[in-house]
């Protein structure tokens, strides 16, 4: 006679030390093997679109910075694009060299973090610790000109609140010369560690068809293996004038779109971001960055779908405007949301421990997860 | 790579009334506006046709248009009756590289769209999400329920309170005995 | 010793009562240090400064530490099997110590010189897996429970190349007293087992590539008993919140804290009277020379403590350098490669030995 077994139904989350944040997952688990795993959301909710109803164009600018607060600027650059379309407002070139030069400083330390902390996900907490110490060099670059550390409010529309500081160029380029060997040593340190080999090659494989049926975007769409980078693909501000390359999944360590190669590709775009700093730093033009900031920001009446590349992927704006000064509607299309339903398709059959490198290399901030 | 105008006419050719119409008023997008009960249909062929293969769902955003007439209920809260919800589909060809949005507006009072989870799973959570906060229902979806909002909100909430992004929205006095408005 | 304060005092109770907290004071300050050079060489590693503002340079971190940690409330769940759930740390703790009695710090200094020495360390050491068992099923959590199966599953299978590998070191030696065992490794480190003992000739240089492999498993496998990185996954912080002890806290948890501080201890004294001479200097005795006799029990015991610390050391390093395996990979070591190469190990070992 057989035995009557059940599922064990393990809840992890909303408070786990590697959720990121409050995330919840309903495991079904034989053993350790996880049978099935549920997402649960909205722990996080902070009514952003609700907020962003009443609020003022130009109001809506500091909640974004809240969405994904590990890459604030590139939420606020979304966002600015987004209005600036819909007015038809030309920004400066100082002003665009300034946004391509913060967003790629704010991609540099938003992959620190992903990495770092898929890193401490599996064991390896010196690297984690190593690259929040790389990350404090971009923070206080940041800081020196916009006076936050994490939440900007930098990029206004048709703007920047302030102008940069005179030492940014020479500290900008200071980092870009100090980062470049510790690349170097953090693959030395994790990324050809045998054991965090081991761990992410050959898991959580997400084929090419089912990351696009997904909706996924960013490093998880590129770490399967195809070049699709909204900076290329879909030009905004001035990306067509840098060159740059679009690393993506090679399947080195194991498989093609393995939680290895979801993890290379952001540190091989960290070396992209450098490149794009080093050329748009020596010909940033002078001028003032709020001479097009407009007095009243009053749209016309229409709809706009702006979507940028985040360091988490494609974040995009769905703004409808009624004509006043107050926006009708403002949905985000989250990166994070979309990539987060990725994780029932790749974590079924897998083990405990899985989940968890498979949840690191998707890297989700719960911020914009929520909303 | 093909513009709006030429996506239209091809969808048109294919399926007659169900696409209603190619919206150019606004400033930056132009919008095929699409029957809700047929959007299932017309995204199958629009993903699966060689010449247009949108094969992802960038985004999925509920509206409340808001374009009803306002009354006040009984206990004095204005409320809209009459009027559409709408949902806006932006797709997006990662291989032919060109975009289009679709909408589809379907009445308030009972408000239905055919779930497009079968063809972009990305869908599916959109449109839970959708149907959270705005409260379209969605035809053939296999898991509708709430997602951002927590799953009891309907029990302890009335009809006005339980769909936040609508513009006669409420909040609620008390959830689960905690006070709301604070 | 026993003898040696039973000459003392005169007193059989006031003999054994010294000889029993022998090992328990042992322990504590082992835990005590351990805690604090934990968290100081984890910083280093870190780039970090670690705990400096208790007492100079932060000693006395751990001590305040231990102190909040009396002080706590033992809050417990409700749904907990209480009895297995008191039991469990004290089962674990006594584990732990109680191999401090068989340990020689020196050739006086031991606290009991029994002739079994090494079988009772295994022995009771073992113990320790009934302790984590009873602390994840009492608990009543799935994480303590997840843990705990973790944990009992790779103590038990790391015990077997441990266990073939002091086989092979009893066998090369012929005794089973730790005593003895270091004893035999005297004068110079040329005369350790890890290059093929004292008695010179080809034996001894046949030996000494053996010796290695022996070492390096029963190094790995003995991280691997205590729960160290890379093999901590019982208490995988990021997967299990903290595995078996999910639900302690308070003095309880920090019973759980110094036994496992008292067993990296124990193994690394282990691994060091096994193959490093135990108590023995490398490089002779200072007594000896200027003839000051009652000198060499604290040189010995100098001795052996540097050994055993290098080791935690060692330990720590690796601790804060490596991720974590996974539970099958942590397995398929165990089983497939450490298990075979201990055993023909152990044969090579025994034939060089009947030559």
């Amino acid at each position: 006679m057989a035995l009557k077994t059940e599922h064990m139904v393990l809840n992890m989350g909303p408070q786990h030390p590697s959720t990121h944040g409050v995330l919840r997952l309903e495991l079904e688990i034989e053993g350790e093997l996880v049978n099935k795993v549920t997402p649960h959301l909205g722990y996080l909710h902070r009514c952003f679109e609700k907020h962003a109803e009443a609020m003022q164009y130009n109001q809506v600018v500091p909640y974004t910075d809240r969405l994904d607060y590990l890459a604030s600027i590139g939420n606020n650059f979304g966002y600015a694009l987004a209005v600036e379309k819909l007015m038809g407002i030309q920004v400066p070139e100082r002003v665009e060299y300034i946004r391509v030069i913060m967003a790629e400083l704010q991609r540099i330390a938003s992959h620190l973090v992903a990495i770092g902390s898929n890193g401490a996900d599996i064991g390896a907490l010196t690297p984690f610790l190593y690259l929040f110490r790389d990350r404090e060099h971009i923070l206080s670059i940041i800081e020196e000109t916009c006076g936050a550390r994490m939440l900007y409010n930098y990029i206004w529309i048709g703007g920047l609140s302030h102008d940069i500081h005179p030492d940014f160029v020479r500290k900008t380029k200071e980092f870009v010369n100090y980062f470049k060997p510790t690349i170097v040593e953090l693959d030395n340190l994790l990324s050809f560690n045998k054991i965090f080999i081991e761990r992410t090659a050959n898991i959580g494989i997400l084929p090419v068809d089912t990351a696009i049926n997904f909706g996924a975007s960013g490093p998880t769409l590129r770490g399967s293996g195809i070049k699709f980078d909204l900076r290329r693909d879909d030009p905004y501000s001035i990306y067509d004038r840098f060159d740059f390359e679009i690393p993506v999944g090679k399947g080195l360590m194991g498989t093609v779109g393995d939680c290895w190669d979801r993890y290379n590709v952001r540190i091989r775009e960290m070396e992209q971001s450098l490149r794009i700093i080093e050329q748009a730093v020596d010909n940033i033009p002078e001028g003032d960055v709020q001479s097009a900031i407009p007095k009243r920001i009053k749209p016309p009446k229409g709809t706009v779908y702006k979507r940028v590349e985040n360091p988490r992927g494609e974040l995009g704006y769905f703004i409808i405007s009624d004509g006043t000064v107050n926006p009708f509607r403002v949905k985000v299309r989250a990166p994070s949301f979309v990539n987060l339903e990725v994780l029932g398709e790749l974590c079924k059959g897998n083990l405990v421990a899985d989940i968890i490198a498979i949840l690191g290399s998707i890297d989700i901030v719960l911020g914009e997860v929520d909303r | 790579m093909k513009s709006a105008e030429e996506i239209f006419d091809i969808l048109k050719k294919k399926f007659g009334d169900a696409v209603l119409s190619l919206d150019k008023d606004t400033p930056v997008e132009q919008i095929i506006s699409i029957d809700p009960l047929k959007i299932n249909l017309i995204s199958k062929y629009l993903r699966e046709n060689p010449e247009l293969q949108f094969d992802s769902l960038m985004c999925l955003s509920g509206v409340d248009d808001a374009n009803g007439i306002k009354v006040k209920d009984a206990e004095g809260n204005e409320i809209i009756e009459g009027g559409t919800l709408s949902v806006y589909y932006n797709l997006h060809s990662v291989s032919l590289k060109h975009k289009i949005t679709l909408k589809v507006s379907t009445p308030r009072n009972d408000p239905q769209i055919e779930s497009l989870e079968k063809i972009w799973k990305s869908a599916n959570w959109h449109e839970r999400e959708a149907f959270d906060l705005i409260g379209i229902k969605f035809l053939n979806h296999p898991d509708l329920r709430r997602i951002l909002m927590p799953y009891d909100w309907d029990e302890f909430t009335e009809e006005i309170s339980r769909h936040p992004l609508r513009k006669d929205y409420k909040n609620p006095e008390f959830y689960q005995g905690m006070k709301v408005p604070y | 010793m026993y003898q040696y304060f039973y000459d003392l005092t005169g007193n059989t109770i006031i003999a054994t009562l010294i000889v029993a907290v022998f090992p328990l004071v042992n322990v504590l300050l082992v835990a005590l240090i351990g805690v604090y050079l934990e968290r100081k060489v984890s910083a280093w590693i870190q780039d970090r400064i670690g705990p400096n503002r208790t007492g100079p340079l932060g000693l006395f971190q751990t001590v305040a530490d231990f102190l909040k940690m009396l002080q706590k409330e033992d809050a417990t769940s409700t749904e907990i099997d209480s009895k297995l759930y008191n039991i469990a740390p004290v089962l674990v703790f006594t584990g732990s110590f109680a191999a401090y009695a068989a340990i020689p710090f020196s050739s006086k200094l031991i606290g009991s010189e029994a002739d079994v020495g090494i079988f009772y360390v295994l022995a009771i050491s073992s113990l320790v897996v009934g302790g984590i068992l009873m602390a994840g099923w009492a608990s009543n959590n799935k994480y303590s429970m997840l843990g705990a199966m973790r944990s009992a599953a790779q103590i038990i299978s790391y015990e077997i190349p441990t266990a073939i590998i002091v086989l092979s070191i009893v066998m090369f030696t012929g005794t089973l007293s730790l005593d003895k065992i270091s004893d035999m490794q005297t004068a110079s480190f040329w005369n350790w087992n890890i290059f093929g003992g004292a008695e010179l000739g080809l034996t001894k240089f046949l030996m000494i590539p053996f010796m290695f492999i022996g070492f390096l498993i029963i190094f790995i496998s003995t991280l691997a008993e205590v729960n160290r990185t890379p093999f901590d996954i019982p208490e995988a912080e990021s997967e299990l919140v903290a595995g078996y002890f999910t639900e302690y806290c308070g003095m309880k948890w920090a019973m759980f804290m110094l036994s496992e501080y008292g067993n990296m201890f124990a193994v690394s004294a282990i691994v060091s009277i096994l193959f490093f001479g135990g108590y023995h200097s490398p490089i002779g005795y200072l007594g000896n020379s200027i003839g000051v006799e009652w000198l060499i029990p604290f040189e010995q015991a100098f001795w052996f403590l540097a050994k055993g610390w290098f080791f935690i050391l060692v330990q720590m390093w690796l601790r804060w350098t490596l991720p974590r395996l996974r539970v099958d990979q942590l397995m398929s070591l165990c089983w497939k490669y450490l298990i075979p190469y201990a055993f023909v190990n152990l044969i090579i070992i025994g034939i060089i030995s009947l030559l």
